[in-house]
């Protein structure tokens, strides 16, 4: 395959309510930040692919305004996937393999404040069995964490664990200006259950937020990019959809993503996994065969704030500003859609090319 | 780096107003099983599945694919959701065959579709963006002022848009899967026939229909048995901003810039000439002539005169639409790729009664939003 790597990442700041922006305009900074950072112009990009969600604002062709954004104009080969916009990179890297064009745009919004998010969520469940009961991504997480627990794979004391991680490493992060207070353990498990066994920090808060990356391939990277995320590996797949047709305590469509990914052919110093609940972190975390002496998500991952549709982006650019800053020489970024971890992808970035 | 890519399988539904014989995952898999017939696969063949549809609120279930993750085939393997607005079905032809240029996978099940009967699709049309100018008119209500701008700009007949609708429903009546099938149509029926948005009349509207398309692309080593692939000669997709000062609605730039590298990469200098058969997104009558020139097939002011000559037509020298075209079947997700699908047939040989004589090169076309998004494809029956 031909050498693509991340040269750039952007966010928005995830924000529990950013009422003062609509899509657009929370998306045109992070575009120009991301271009601006490697020098580059709309009219370097030979492929614009984002992605959004129309169930969150409620209309048809949402993403269609975010086109102003971009400046469109003169037109440009576009497209959109109604995915998280980890999925829309994996379509600018196929779309870079052919040769003909060396960069591409990939951005994605959310802004889950217009909705409830927990809602909305039932609104992806087989219409005929399961939507009808409204059980939303809370409810069926807190089935899987009772399973999880039942199996003995995970102790409430590890999911608090994560939550208490996540809330230190956002703490004063840009990028998650809201971040909740620190807390311990001990203080964690004494707070009550929202959704049995979860509470209230197994639950990523719901944010509004966007994000940008710009992939560049070949010999052209390195001229834009001091120390290019080169993709050595990236793989999606899905699972069954419905939760009681799964054991919820595994994950094969992560473990085979990252098996394709080939994740296990040498250290992982950083992982960013996009896990909206935190026993999730740690079945991905063992899927994806990360042992001791991998980072797992230092940025305090979508536990910390969770941007609906850009969460899987966020993740992809996360690991990969750490090969840019020099921190890290090998990171995986992971993004996850439908229920209880239903489709996942894996992206390997080295930064030897 | 780019490999060969050629359509080896193509199905698609009996298209009606309700499939109400059919679940979602029923209305897709009748397509994709008959795809897979017709390239001689199993589901197991199949690398990666990449799904296309219109906005999710016509069927009220976000992200369908995901629970028909087992319906389609696609447990255990990549699975892509493109939406792209009304040129999504060809969008997704694109997609996918990028999978197989690239290199990335041998062969590709592309499933695009729409159940329209689970809601209103004229309603979800009008759903506005928060604090945006409300528009309260549907695709008919934003594309009129259009139409009668081209009628200003070229002085077309007024009957022009009545040829067309009555030229592809007669089409449809030779092609199994349509949906509308009108044998007593005629110029009159058409002309009576309701004003809904001035000028587009009732019958100069597409339908909405239940409906899918699917596609099994493969790559040149992988072709098996097929004797008869549509080959891949060339993609373009190009997309502008809805509206802005200056922007031409009715000869939108992406169209013309995407038209222009289609055949720039498939080699073709003279459109009406080199290519044998097109099947173009005509939602409205009238989006026949305006898309004759945006595309090239006829000069600036002068599409019109292609259909009042009968050049469009089924035996004209450039034949538009030869299954009935959108006019005729809308399952608006599924309505681009069906575009794409029905070029691959006619080049195929494998189009039946409304098979153009010795078609070698066919163009398939799709637009959507306020004709801003733009998706095209060339297939011919010789490898490039």
């Amino acid at each position: 395959m031909r050498d693509v790597a991340v040269v750039s990442f952007a966010q928005a700041p995830n924000l529990r309510s950013d009422r003062e922006r609509n899509e657009v305009e929370i998306v045109m900074p992070v575009v120009r930040e991301a271009l601006d950072s490697v020098g580059l112009e709309q009219s370097d990009i030979g492929f614009t692919v984002s992605g959004s969600c129309d169930y969150l604002t409620g209309v048809p062709f949402s993403f269609v305004m975010a086109l102003d954004a971009v400046g469109a104009w003169p037109p440009i080969e576009e497209s959109h996937v109604e995915m998280d916009g980890a999925w829309a990179l994996y379509e600018a890297w196929v779309r870079l393999q052919h040769g003909d064009i060396d960069a591409a745009l990939i951005y994605s919004f959310g802004k889950t404040s217009l909705t409830d998010l927990d809602k909305v969520m039932s609104c992806q469940l087989d219409p005929y069995t399961l939507m009808p009961l409204w059980p939303g991504a809370i409810s069926l997480a807190g089935l899987q964490a009772s399973a999880m627990l039942a199996a003995g794979t995970v102790s409430e004391a590890d999911m608090a664990a994560v939550a208490s991680h996540s809330r230190e490493a956002a703490q004063g992060t840009p990028e998650i200006p809201e971040a909740e207070g620190p807390a311990d353990v001990d203080d964690l498990l004494s707070r009550p259950r929202v959704a049995h066994p979860l509470r209230e920090h197994d639950i990523a808060p719901a944010t509004d937020g966007a994000a940008a990356i710009v992939l560049v391939a070949g010999d052209r990277a390195a001229e834009v990019c001091d120390k290019p995320a080169w993709i050595s590996g990236i793989d999606h797949r899905v699972d069954t959809h419905a939760p009681g047709n799964r054991d919820l305590t595994t994950c094969p469509s992560a473990r085979m993503a990252g098996e394709r990914a080939d994740v296990g052919r040498s250290h992982i110093e950083v992982a960013e996994v996009y896990a909206p609940f935190s026993h999730q972190e740690l079945l991905l975390a063992s899927e994806l065969g990360l042992g001791d002496g991998v980072d797992v998500n230092p940025s305090g991952g979508a536990l910390a704030g969770h941007t609906f549709m850009v969460a899987g982006l966020a993740r992809i650019g996360e690991a990969a500003r750490r090969i840019h800053d020099g921190t890290a020489t090998r990171v995986l970024g992971h993004a996850t859609a439908g229920p209880c971890l239903q489709q996942n992808l894996v992206c390997v970035m080295e930064a030897a090319r | 780096m780019s490999e060969l890519c050629a359509v080896t399988g193509v199905g698609q539904t009996h298209h009606d107003a309700e499939r109400s014989d059919l679940s979602m995952h029923g209305l897709v898999r009748e397509a994709a099983v008959r795809a897979l017939a017709d390239a001689g696969l199993e589901w197991k063949d199949i690398d990666a599945v990449v799904v296309g549809k219109a906005p999710d609120q016509f069927e009220g279930v976000m992200m369908p694919e995901l629970m028909m993750a087992d319906a389609l085939g696609a447990v255990g393997k990549p699975l892509l959701r493109v939406h792209t607005a009304g040129s999504v079905g060809g969008s997704t032809g694109l997609v996918a065959a990028k999978l197989v240029q690239g290199g990335v996978h041998k062969r590709v099940l592309v499933v695009a579709w729409e159940k329209q009967s689970e809601a209103d699709a004229s309603w979800v049309l009008m759903m506005k963006i928060p604090f945006a100018a409300p528009l309260v008119a549907g695709a008919g209500g934003y594309f009129a002022p259009y139409i009668r701008a081209y009628m200003e700009r070229s002085g077309a007949p007024k009957d022009t848009g009545i040829k067309v609708a009555v030229k592809d429903r007669l089409n449809a009546l030779k092609n199994p899967y349509a949906h509308l099938k009108m044998p007593d149509i005629t110029e009159e029926m058409v002309a009576d026939s309701l004003m809904l948005w001035d000028p587009i009349r009732y019958l100069e509207t597409c339908p909405s229909s239940d409906g899918a398309c699917a596609l099994v692309l493969t790559a040149e080593d992988a072709l098996g048995s097929c004797e008869k692939p549509a080959w891949v000669v060339s993609t373009a997709m190009r997309s502008e901003p809805t509206m802005f000062a200056g922007r031409d609605g009715v000869n939108p730039q992406a169209g013309i810039d995407c038209a222009a590298e289609l055949y720039r990469k498939g080699g073709i200098t003279d459109p009406r000439r080199d290519i044998d058969v097109a099947e173009i997104y005509v939602p409205f009558s009238w989006f026949e002539p305006m898309w004759m020139e945006n595309l090239g097939f006829a000069e600036q002011g002068e599409g019109w005169k292609m259909t009042m000559s009968g050049a469009t037509a089924l035996d004209g020298d450039m034949p538009i639409n030869a299954s009935g075209g959108v006019l005729s079947s809308n399952p608006i997700g599924a309505s681009g790729l069906l575009r794409f699908a029905e070029a691959a047939l006619q080049v195929r040989g494998m189009a039946g009664e409304h098979q153009v004589d010795g078609a070698k090169l066919a163009m398939g076309h799709a637009y959507g939003g306020g004709s801003q998004y733009f998706a095209m494809w060339l297939v011919s029956s010789d490898k490039p």
